[in-house]
């Protein structure tokens, strides 16, 4: 087999609005399979797609939002959000849901998958990557 | 490794050509198509910020506009798909600030 | 180079599918190779055969076609995207008790494991969208 890849996949709409949130999060699901290396950015916009307290239910559209705290069963450890966009838009990472993952090379601790990244630290880490996916 | 930023909607309608300005480093290049292409108008309020960067423009879709090559920003190179496909080889991946 | 091209986007409705089909025959002309075009979103709406665009404008549909067949190209809409989009082949048509199949000649439909795959074995991923 080839040499892993890093991926990174570029989040930056809001979820329900527009399907984007909802279609690149099945991408992410499927793409687990092939134990790259992954990343999700969350920038502008896509920073709301982890709003924690969604409630879809006066909309009778599906409420995908549980889907990202199963991301840490899918190896998906790195969740960077860009602090210019969570601040531009008054939020914090209260704001937000409380993703994590369990460390298998740490006695399965319990891990925090967000990090708050600068857009200058998100552009470095964009710059490492391999492959960007944008939705 | 570098990165080909691909703009393709107006400055006047996103943000995208402004996000992209923050995450393009030295040795990366941007390409605008689509509508991005308004971005490089010379008299327009975006010209200034893309000055010093690797900037291409899609002449097909400035043609399309009724933009005339010289009312495109100095400095910006005009390139048609071949140019396109050019970009994306020389640089080590290409992201698409849609 | 080995090329991965996705296209988010319908035909018509955004220049996203121009954009892709344009760069994707420079890449041909310039002697690359496109490992695969991946239709998601709305993108799977360019392999719908039923379209009747004027006749004085380009048929989205039918120079994807044209291309995969001249170039034999691996077209491929996702599944899961043109399950919810109403874009169905044969076997779908079979499998969810639908009374038609709309799918244009050189497409075909499967799981997004071929973008994963495709982003994999290529040397660059090029995204077309809104």
């Amino acid at each position: 087999m080839s040499e892993t890849k890093k991926f990174l996949y570029v989040n930056r709409k809001a979820p329900y609005g527009t399907i984007y949130a909802l279609e690149s999060l099945e991408v992410v699901l499927i793409g687990a399979a092939f134990e790259q290396e992954v990343s999700l950015a969350f920038i502008d916009d896509g920073v709301f797609e982890l709003a924690k307290g969604q409630d879809t239910k006066g909309l009778g559209v599906k409420n995908f939002s549980p889907t990202y705290s199963a991301l840490g069963d899918y190896d998906v450890t790195r969740i960077y959000v860009e602090k210019e966009s969570l601040e531009e838009r008054g939020l914090t990472l209260d704001d937000l849901m409380h993703l994590t993952y369990e460390d298998e090379d740490d006695d399965w601790a319990e891990k925090d998958s967000i990090h708050l990244v600068t857009r200058a630290e998100l552009s470095k880490i964009m710059h490492e990557q391999d492959v960007l996916f944008d939705f | 490794m570098s990165i080909l930023h691909v703009v393709n909607k107006s400055p006047y309608e996103k943000n995208s050509l402004e996000v992209c300005i923050g995450y393009y480093q030295d040795g990366d290049a941007i390409l605008l198509i689509e509508d991005g292409v308004y971005a490089a108008m010379a008299t327009g309020k975006f010209a200034s910020a893309l000055a010093g960067k690797d900037l291409n423009v899609l002449r097909a879709d400035l043609s399309a506009r009724g933009i005339a090559d010289d009312k495109v920003v100095d400095g910006a190179k005009l390139v048609d798909y071949g140019g396109f496909v050019d970009l994306v080889g020389s640089h080590g991946k290409v992201q698409s600030w849609l | 180079m080995k090329l991965t091209i996705q296209v988010n986007e319908g035909p018509y409705q955004h220049e996203a599918a121009d954009s892709a089909y344009n760069f994707a025959v420079a890449a041909l002309e310039k002697g690359h190779e496109i490992f695969r075009i991946f239709f998601y979103h709305d993108g799977v709406n360019n392999g719908t055969r039923l379209t009747t665009p004027p006749q004085d404008d380009r048929n989205i549909v039918n120079r994807w076609s044209e291309l995969a067949e001249k170039h034999n190209l691996d077209l491929v809409l996702c599944v899961a995207a043109a399950q919810r989009r109403g874009i169905v082949d044969a076997d779908e048509m079979k499998r969810h008790g639908k009374d038609a199949n709309n799918i244009a000649p050189g497409f075909r439909i499967s799981g997004l494991g071929q973008l994963i795959e495709g982003a994999i074995q290529s040397d660059r991923l090029v995204v077309f969208g809104d």
